[in-house]
């Protein structure tokens, strides 16, 4: 008995509180206010934007997940739910952009490229981060150039905007490697290692991390040679106007009140779990660019 | 709902320039079924030897048939496959280790596919051929024994044509387990029919579209090999003799 | 890659267990009783003389049988949200975890190979004990559930818990999922301390011997049943 008047009053003060909105809301943020809880998608080895910081936890830490709690901040706000509920959802390369599309998950905290291409299915927020498409080799391999990877084997993760440059590269340019899909990136990175693939092709800001992380980072190069320009942003659903405006306020707010910087330096310039290692990465002219005009354009040549 | 179909994407042009999705998916079609040929073979040869090894009269060769059959059954196929894969390579002489690993695509997938879908199906071969022996009347073998034969003798001319033909109907199972099984090794970067429509999937994000055309290619598959068993099956079928009832399921 | 390195194992344990094999383990259960839930409605709908309740179990269980695995752990892991979504009736899809996502595959995947099993074990039934039980008076539901389901149940029990056994290892497939069971976070660690062939290398042991002690309990209880009947 007492549960359910405990329920009616909750239902009560809802049905009170829900005129004190300026207008309805629609879309994910009805949804975010009717169910209480935000759904979230994490990576889990996206060094450092989105990771599990130690084996066992179910929930990821890092530059992304730090800028998103702050938009989880913005949106309390703005649906006038102070305890909303954080949930979060681990996502692959593969299953990110499906599960945004439908409906799985409100906003992906990860590592993940704006492009024209993606903005058919899903929309960014203003980009946190501006990387490029390189490789990473063993030293010994003596790989100088994309020619001297022809008839090699290479590898890249599926579901990536680098993949897709590697295939459509490995066409135009008759270069004849073998291309290998793997399903994570430490499991395209554990190709190299083993000997499997002599490059694995990825964002060279996640190739730093990985570098970084493993038994011998000595033995590894990053390719010289940047191939594509990769906006961060993170995505949300679709033709969500006021949804979009909510999180792009407040990732424009925090850009450009500087509060960015103190992430950026805790994430890229500090000691991170968990082997408290520094990836010493100053932010980029394109990236300080990017923060300085917040824009969530997916045009590559914006950041150039 | 906000899915958009498109159901014309099947002939646009791949991420590789040449190809339509469609042909990529006949292209995976094709490693699915050299894949299962291949280790269907192994797994016959290698089955039908532990099957008949746990049925002669010599305990200890029947003991090491029982372990062989334990041990492929009781490991799931996907920790079979990354055993080949991943472990193999590495526990064997250094340079044959790296040689194995620096195979090209797709035969350094492929192979160690077929060694792990062959062995794993042969436990299941060997399970059918014991029940197959051991479902044939105890007289068939004393007759064989009693015209002079020597034990290989017995199997090769009264055991073993009985106890294949029996075990056919059984055996239609197992080959469409065996095909449908060929998806694991995506894991091991094989690009079969499950990884081909999975790759149209992550690039073209038609999802349902992708699923659903690699779906009605394995019930098509599926149709194929069951009408080409029982054509077999009524070829070669003994009158009077039905086959056994193993028990276990199965995929 | 050195010698064996038992260490790395020892360091995880914790990890292996309460997160990868308790993952694994309730998949399992809940895989298991609803499978065998709704196998047996399943079974119940094809021995039905009504063509527009057997036809489509039938459809659906042969659809089943002749598509892998995996692909149904990838059709359901994107259709889920949308059936959701439908059943509710709220017009957008629903969020789905990753666990729940796995439990409805694998019930759904399941179920149609359970449902073989018990259809044998129905028709195993003679069916006078169900005219019997019509002649007491008894209706459909309660003839099925009082006399023919529970022998049905007990003839086939070693077969439903073998197929539990091939389910349990089957579910190290959400492996492509990316979710932490126990193969899952066997390869985790695998990956992150370079350390393949002591994980993998465990985690078939793990799996050998958890399956041949569930298949020698099977092995005694079939003994136990075949005396009493």
């Amino acid at each position: 008995m007492r549960q359910s008047r405990v329920f009616a009053t909750l239902a009560m003060a809802a049905l009170v509180s829900a005129p004190a909105f300026g207008q309805a809301l629609t879309g994910t943020l009805k949804k975010i206010h009717d169910s209480g809880t935000i759904t979230i998608g994490q990576r889990d080895a996206s060094i450092p934007f989105s990771y599990f910081g130690k084996e066992g936890s179910d929930q990821s830490i890092g530059y992304s997940v730090d800028i998103c709690m702050k938009v989880v901040d913005a949106i309390k706000a703005a649906i006038k739910v102070p305890s909303l509920k954080v949930q979060f959802t681990t996502v692959t390369s593969a299953t990110r952009i499906p599960l945004i599309a439908n409906g799985t998950i409100d906003l992906e905290c990860g590592s993940t490229t704006n492009n024209l291409d993606r903005q058919k299915q899903v929309a960014f927020t203003n980009t946190y981060f501006v990387t490029a498409n390189r490789y990473v080799a063993k030293k010994s391999s003596n790989i100088k150039t994309l020619n001297d990877l022809k008839g090699k084997t290479v590898v890249s993760t599926s579901g990536t905007t680098n993949i897709k440059w590697l295939t459509e590269e490995n066409a135009k340019q008759n270069l004849g490697m073998n291309i290998v899909a793997a399903k994570d990136h430490p499991e395209a990175f554990l190709m190299v290692e083993t000997g499997r693939a002599v490059a694995f092709f990825m964002d060279d800001i996640l190739l730093a991390g990985l570098v970084a992380t493993s038994k011998a980072p000595g033995d590894y190069e990053i390719g010289s040679e940047a191939y594509s320009v990769e906006p961060y942003g993170a995505m949300m659903p679709k033709d969500d106007p006021a949804f979009a405006k909510v999180v792009d306020d407040a990732t424009a707010n925090l850009y450009k009140s500087g509060e960015i910087n103190a992430l950026y330096e805790k994430w890229f310039l500090k000691p991170i779990p968990p082997k408290g290692i520094t990836l010493n990465v100053p932010m980029s002219p394109q990236l300080k660019k990017a923060l300085a005009n917040p824009t969530a354009s997916g045009d590559p040549a914006v950041y150039k | 709902m906000n899915y958009h179909w498109n159901w014309g994407i099947f002939f646009d042009l791949s991420e590789n320039g040449r190809d339509t999705w469609l042909a990529l998916l006949f292209h995976g079609l094709g490693w699915t079924l050299l894949t299962a040929l291949c280790a269907g073979i192994i797994a016959l040869v290698v089955g039908s030897v532990v099957g008949v090894v746990r049925t002669t009269p010599n305990r200890w060769a029947v003991r090491i048939g029982n372990g062989y059959v334990e041990i492929f059954r009781n490991i799931p196929l996907l920790v079979q496959l990354f055993l080949w894969y991943f472990v193999f390579p590495e526990v064997i002489p250094k340079g044959m280790g790296d040689a194995i690993k620096a195979m090209h695509p797709p035969w350094a997938s492929f192979v160690p596919a077929v060694i792990g879908l062959g062995l794993f199906t042969s436990a299941r071969v060997a399970e059918q051929v014991r029940a197959g022996i051991q479902s044939l009347p105890r007289g068939q073998s004393m007759a064989g024994t009693a015209l002079g034969l020597t034990l290989p003798q017995t199997y090769r001319y009264v055991l073993l044509p009985m106890a294949y033909r029996i075990i056919l109907p059984p055996m239609t199972s197992e080959v469409m387990n065996l095909i449908k099984n060929t998806s694991v090794a995506l894991t091991i970067g094989l690009i079969e029919l499950t990884a081909a429509a999975r790759s149209m999937q992550e690039f073209t994000f038609q999802v349902f579209e992708a699923f659903t055309a690699a779906t009605v290619i394995y019930i098509v598959v599926n149709l194929v090999v069951v009408t080409i068993m029982r054509w077999v099956e009524r070829r070669v079928s003994v009158p009077g003799f039905i086959g056994p009832a193993v028990a276990g399921g199965g995929h | 890659m050195g010698a064996f390195d038992f260490e790395v194992i020892e360091r995880s344990l914790r990890y292996l267990f309460f997160d990868g094999m308790a993952f694994t383990l309730k998949l399992t259960a809940m895989a298991a009783l609803g499978g065998i839930f709704f196998g047996t409605l399943l079974a119940m709908m094809r021995l039905s003389s009504h063509k527009w309740l057997s036809r489509p179990a039938t459809a659906y269980v042969n659809l089943m049988r002749s598509v892998p695995l995996l692909l149904v752990i990838f059709w359901f892991y994107f259709l889920v949200p949308f059936i959701g979504g439908w059943i509710t009736g709220s017009g957008r899809p629903i969020q789905v975890g990753g666990f729940a996502s796995s439990v409805i595959t694998f019930i759904m995947f399941e179920a149609a190979y359970y449902s073989e099993i018990m259809r044998a074990g129905i028709q195993s039934i003679p069916r006078g004990q169900v005219w019997a039980g019509y002649a007491l008076g008894l209706d459909y539901w309660q003839s099925m559930g009082n006399i023919v389901l529970p022998q049905a149940f007990r003839n086939m029990l070693p077969i439903l818990l073998t197929q539990t056994i091939i389910l349990f290892q089957d579910t190290s497939l959400v492996y492509v999922l990316s979710i932490t069971d126990f193969l899952g976070a066997a390869s985790k660690i695998a990956q992150r301390d370079g350390r393949l062939v002591e994980m993998y290398t465990f985690a078939a042991l793990v799996y050998f011997v958890v399956s041949i002690a569930l298949s020698y309990c099977v092995k005694r209880l079939q003994r136990r049943i075949a005396i009493v009947r």
